[in-house]
C-alpha cells in the first residue's frame, strides 16, 4: 500500500487534563521474574471462554490455554511457559482467573516468521487468530474484541496518550519500528481503508517513518489521546460499519510475532501515581505479579488503591494481583475512605475542581495533584446539566446518550450515536459528575444490552 | 474519641435502619462522606451536589439580607414618608428596619425551610433514599418570592404543596417538570390572589391597615408595575427615581427588589461556573427584545393613550429589568437545571423565550402585572421539547452520514468477500 497523505491535523479544545504527582522517570529497570502470572477474564469483556487444558498441565508460552466459544478460530494463549496451576472459578463455574506456574528456563511454542508482504489477508487473519494475537484488535461498536468476520471500514491507533500518568508511548515504543511496521502492514490488509494513527508530535514519534499508515497530529487536553475521540474527528462510525483499534504496545506484540513466529508476552509498563516513592518503568510480561515491580519503587503510603490501567479507566487489583492483558500503565493513589470536615463547604485548593465553587484548581492549570479515591459527594440523580459537554469533545450528547442507556431505550441509543462509544469516552464526564454517577458503568451496559439485542 | 469517630459508630449502628436517611443527611452535612469509588473512574472531581446548592445558597445571601433592612424600611417609609437625604447608613441599615425585617422575613425562611425539609425527610425514611439537596435553594428562595406580610401557615400549606406535587411525586430532586420554588409561588398566587397581589400586600402593615402619620389613611403597599398598569406615572415620580429601581429601594416581594445584588448574585454564578449564563443573557435579551416592541407601538402611536396596556407599553424597555421580579426570575429560577433546558443551544431559545413571554405577560395582564413566574412555568414545560429539537438536530446530522456512507462489508463489494476468513 501507498503511503497515504490525507494527514489531518486534530485540535481538541473541550476537555480536561487531570494533572497528577507521581509520574514515570524515564528510565526501565527489568522487573524480577513472577513465579505465577495470571489472565484475568474480566479483561476480555464479553468472551465465553472454553478451556483447552486442565489444571496441572504443562504449556508453553504462547501455547493455547483456552478459545472463545462462539469463534472458536480465536485462541488465547499463555504467556509464559510453565504449570495451569489453578482456574479460579466463580458463581456457576464462571472462569475467573487462570493461573500458571513459570518455569524458571522459559520456553516457546516456536511458529514460523510470516513474510507480512507476500502473504494474503485470509491467512495474516488465521494466524493471528491462532497465535493469541487476535484479541489484541479491539472494534467498535460495542468496545470488544473484534469479530474476525467483519471488515473494518478503517483501523486507528493513537499513539499519543493524554490520560492522566499514562506511560509515554514514544518512549515505550522507541527501538520497535521493526514490529511496528509489520503489525501495520498485516493489518492494512484486512481493511479497504486506511490505518489511522494518531501523534502527538510527527517528528520524533515511532511511526514517523512508518509506510502504509495515515499520520494525524493530535492536540488538546484529555481525551485527545483517546481512540474514540479521534475515531469521532475522522472518521465516525454509522451504523452498520465496523472500526478496529489496536493500543501500539500492542502492535509490538503482534508485530513480533510476525517476525520471529513467537508470542513474546513482555512489554515495558510504567508504575505511577503518588503512592508509588519511585515511579519509573519496568520491563515485564502480561499477566506477571504486580508485587513483582511495586515493591521495587517502594510505597508511601500503606493504604493505597492500586489500579491495573490509569486513573480514570483502570481496574482495581490488589498488590498479589496480575498485570492485565491490556495494561502498560499500573498506578497507585492513597485510598480516600476518611470522612472531611465540613467537606462540602469549605474552600478546597488540593483537589480538581471543574467549578470555581470555593475551589480553586481554575488558579493554576498546571499545578500537580495528589488525588485519592473518595467520591467527595454521594450519588445523586442527574441535576446539573451542560457541565459534561465542557470535557466531552465527541459531537454526541453525552447526558441525553447515558439517560438513554439507563432506561434502555435502544433505537435513542442507536439515534444519539452509541455504536461510536465505548466507556473511556465516558471518564472524564464520570469524573466531573457533579451527581457522583456511574458513567462507564451505564455505558458499559447499553453497549451490552444493544449487543445482545441487535448486535 | 472525637465527634468524627463516634459519628461514624452512629451511622454503622443505623446503617439499613429506618431512619438511616435521616441520620447520614445528618452526618454528610458535619462531614463529607468516607465514600471511595468503587466502579469506573477511581479518582473524582471535588464538587457535588452540596457544593453546588451552597453556592447559589451563597448568591441568595445578599438578596436575603438586603430583604430584611428593605422591610423596615418600605413599612416606615409608608408611615413617614420617604427621607428626603436618603442616606443607606442613616435610613436604611437601621436597628428598627431589622426589627421589622427580623419579625417578618426570618419567620417565613423557617416556616419555609422547616416544612419543606420535613416532607424531604419523611419521604426520605419512607422511599429508603438519602435526603437530597434541592429543597436547600428552593427553601431560600420561597420567602425570596413572596410579599413580606405572607401569613405563615399559607406558606406552609403551599410549601407543603409545592414539595409533595411539585417534585416529591416525580421522584425528587431531579425529576421535577416544574421549578418546585415557582410551584409553591404559582399556589399561593392561585389559592389566596388577595394576599398576593393588590396593592396592600408589599409592604408590611399594609393589609393590617398601618395608618400613614398624621393621618388616617391606610398605607399603601404598590409596587411600580402597579403603578404602571395603572398608567400612574407620577406616582413614582413622587416616590422612587431610577437609582431607587436599581439598588431596591423599592416595595416587591422579599428578596426580589434589588437589581444590583441581583446582578452581583448573577455574576458570582456565572463566576462559580454553577448557573447558566447563556439562560441569563438569553434571557435579559428576551426581554429587552419585548420591550423595544412595546416601545416600538407606542412611538409609531399604534396604541391609543388611553388603552389599559398603554402605561408599561410605554415604560422604558430597559426599565423592566430592574423593577419587579424579572431579574431574580432570570438569575435564580431560569437557571434551575433541572427544569430548564439541558442543551447549550436549547438554553438560549429557552432563556430568550422567558424573557419575552415574561415583558408580555407583565404589560398584557395589568390585574397582576408580573409574569416572570408565570413565563418559567411555561418555559419549564415547554424545555424538554425544545431539547428535543435541538437533539433531533445532532440525530438528523448522524442519518445524513450514514446515508453517504460505503458500508462494509456489502454482499457485492469483492474486496469484501475476498476478505472473508476460511475456517480451517
Amino acid at each position: 500500500m501507498v503511503h497515504t497523505n490525507m494527514s489531518k491535523d486534530i485540535r481538541i479544545k473541550k476537555g480536561l487534563n487531570i494533572n497528577l504527582v507521581g509520574a514515570a522517570e524515564q528510565t526501565t529497570s527489568k522487573a524480577v521474574s513472577s513465579n505465577v502470572y495470571a489472565l484475568n477474564l474480566d479483561d476480555f469483556h464479553g468472551i465465553t471462554p472454553k478451556m483447552l487444558v486442565k489444571e496441572g498441565v504443562e504449556v508453553q508460552a504462547g501455547e493455547p490455554i483456552f478459545y472463545n466459544k462462539n469463534i472458536e478460530d480465536m485462541r488465547f494463549v499463555s504467556p509464559v511457559s510453565g504449570e495451569i496451576v489453578e482456574i479460579v472459578r466463580g458463581a456457576r463455574r464462571r472462569i475467573l482467573t487462570i493461573k500458571i506456574l513459570a518455569d524458571k528456563e522459559q520456553s516457546y511454542q516456536k511458529g514460523k516468521a510470516i513474510d507480512v508482504d507476500a502473504v494474503d489477508a485470509a491467512s495474516i487473519k488465521q494466524a493471528l487468530l491462532q497465535s493469541g494475537c487476535w484479541p489484541f484488535v479491539k472494534q467498535r461498536p460495542y468496545a470488544v474484541v473484534a469479530n474476525p468476520d467483519a471488515t473494518p471500514k478503517s483501523i486507528f491507533i493513537s499513539a499519543y496518550t493524554t490520560a492522566p500518568l499514562a506511560a509515554d508511548t514514544d518512549y515505550v515504543l522507541r527501538g520497535k519500528e521493526k514490529e511496528l511496521q509489520a503489525a501495520v502492514t498485516a493489518l492494512s490488509k484486512m481493511t479497504p481503508g486506511q490505518i489511522h494513527v494518531s501523534v502527538g508530535n510527527t517528528e520524533t514519534s515511532p511511526f514517523t517513518n512508518i509506510n502504509g499508515i495515515t499520520i494525524h497530529k493530535v492536540s488538546g487536553p484529555h481525551p485527545a489521546g483517546l481512540v474514540g475521540t479521534q475515531i469521532n474527528k475522522l472518521d465516525p462510525i454509522n451504523k452498520g460499519e465496523v472500526v478496529w483499534t489496536v493500543a501500539p504496545e500492542d502492535l509490538v506484540i503482534i508485530g513480533e510475532f510476525l517476525l520471529t513466529g513467537k508470542f513474546n508476552a513482555e512489554r515495558t509498563i510504567a508504575l505511577v501515581g503518588s503512592a508509588v516513592k519511585a515511579p519509573k518503568y519496568y520491563t515485564t510480561k502480561i499477566g506477571a505479579e504486580i508485587s513483582t515491580f511495586l515493591y521495587a519503587s517502594g510505597v508511601n503510603n500503606e493504604n493505597f488503591r492500586l489500579i491495573n490501567g490509569d486513573v480514570l479507566t483502570g481496574a482495581k487489583v490488589s498488590p498479589d494481583g496480575h498485570l492485565g492483558f491490556y495494561n502498560n500503565t499500573v498506578t497507585a493513589i492513597p485510598e480516600g475512605d476518611d470522612y472531611e470536615f465540613f467537606g462540602w463547604n469549605k474552600p478546597v485548593f488540593n483537589k480538581i475542581s471543574s467549578t470555581r465553587a470555593l475551589t480553586f484548581s481554575w488558579l493554576n492549570k498546571k499545578k500537580k495533584y495528589d488525588l485519592d479515591t473518595n467520591t467527595n459527594g454521594e450519588h445523586r440523580a442527574f441535576v446539573v446539566t451542560g457541565k459534561y459537554e465542557e470535557v466531552f469533545p465527541l459531537d454526541i450528547y453525552p447526558l441525553q446518550l447515558l439517560k438513554a442507556c439507563m432506561v434502555k431505550d435502544l433505537d435513542e441509543m442507536e439515534q444519539l450515536g452509541m455504536y461510536e462509544v465505548a466507556p473511556e469516552d465516558f471518564a472524564l464526564t464520570e469524573f466531573i459528575c457533579i451527581s457522583k454517577q456511574p458513567h462507564q458503568q451505564i455505558i458499559r451496559e447499553g453497549l451490552d444490552l444493544m449487543y445482545q439485542e441487535i448486535g | 474519641m472525637g465527634m468524627k469517630e463516634k459519628l461514624h459508630k452512629l451511622k454503622l449502628k443505623y446503617q439499613g435502619k429506618k431512619m438511616a436517611p435521616a441520620f447520614n443527611a445528618i452526618h454528610t452535612f458535619l462531614y463529607s462522606p468516607n465514600e471511595t469509588t468503587h466502579s469506573g473512574s477511581h479518582v473524582r472531581a471535588v464538587d457535588d451536589l452540596k457544593r453546588t446548592m451552597n453556592t447559589v445558597i451563597m448568591a441568595l445571601v445578599p438578596c436575603l439580607i438586603f430583604g430584611i433592612f428593605n422591610a423596615g424600611y418600605q413599612h416606615y417609609s409608608a408611615i413617614n414618608g420617604f427621607p428626603a437625604d436618603f442616606s443607606v447608613m442613616e435610613h436604611f441599615i437601621t436597628m428598627d428596619n431589622f426589627w421589622i425585617g427580623a419579625i417578618t422575613v426570618l419567620p417565613l425562611v423557617i416556616v419555609s425551610y422547616g416544612v419543606g425539609l420535613l416532607i424531604e425527610f419523611i419521604f426520605a425514611v419512607i422511599k429508603g433514599h438519602e435526603v437530597e439537596e434541592g429543597y436547600l435553594v428552593t427553601g431560600m428562595l420561597v420567602p425570596l418570592i413572596v410579599p413580606v406580610d405572607t401569613p405563615l401557615w399559607m406558606l406552609a400549606v403551599a410549601v407543603a404543596f409545592g414539595v409533595v406535587i411539585g417534585k416529591e411525586v416525580f421522584g425528587g430532586t431531579g425529576m421535577n417538570i416544574l421549578n418546585p420554588a415557582l410551584t409553591i409561588r404559582a399556589f399561593l398566587f392561585f389559592a389566596y390572589p388577595t394576599w398576593m397581589s393588590g396593592d396592600k400586600v408589599w409592604v408590611h402593615g399594609a393589609k393590617s391597615g398601618v395608618t400613614q402619620a398624621g393621618s388616617t389613611d391606610a398605607i399603601s403597599g404598590e409596587t411600580i408595575l402597579g403603578y404602571l398598569a395603572q398608567g400612574n406615572d407620577v406616582g413614582i415620580a413622587a416616590k422612587y427615581d431610577l437609582w431607587d429601581m436599581f439598588f431596591g429601594f423599592i416595595p416587591g416581594s422579599v428578596g426580589e427588589t434589588s437589581a444590583f445584588l441581583i446582578l452581583l448574585g448573577g455574576l458570582f454564578l456565572i463566576f462559580t461556573k454553577i448557573a447558566s449564563w447563556r439562560i441569563m443573557v438569553s434571557a435579559v435579551l428576551g426581554s429587552l427584545a419585548m420591550g423595544l416592541v412595546f416601545n416600538g407601538i407606542v412611538e409609531y402611536e399604534l396604541i391609543p393613550s388611553y388603552s389599559k396596556f398603554y402605561g408599561l407599553m410605554e415604560f422604558t424597555f430597559w426599565k423592566h429589568l430592574i423593577v419587579g421580579g424579572l431579574a431574580f426570575g432570570i438569575v435564580y429560577m431560569a437557571t434551575d437545571p433541572v427544569t430548564g433546558s439541558q442543551t447549550n443551544k436549547g438554553k438560549w431559545i429557552y432563556g430568550f423565550l422567558i424573557g419575552f413571554i415574561s415583558v408580555m405577560i407583565r404589560v398584557f395582564n395589568p390585574g397582576y402585572p408580573e409574569g416572570v413566574f408565570l413565563a418559567i412555568l411555561l418555559m419549564n414545560v415547554f424545555a424538554p421539547t425544545i431539547d428535543h429539537y435541538v437533539v433531533q438536530g445532532n440525530v438528523k446530522r448522524r442519518m445524513k452520514r450514514l446515508k453517504n456512507a460505503t458500508i462494509f462489508p456489502k454482499p457485492s463489494d469483492g474486496k469484501a468477500e475476498e476478505l472473508k476468513v476460511e475456517t480451517v
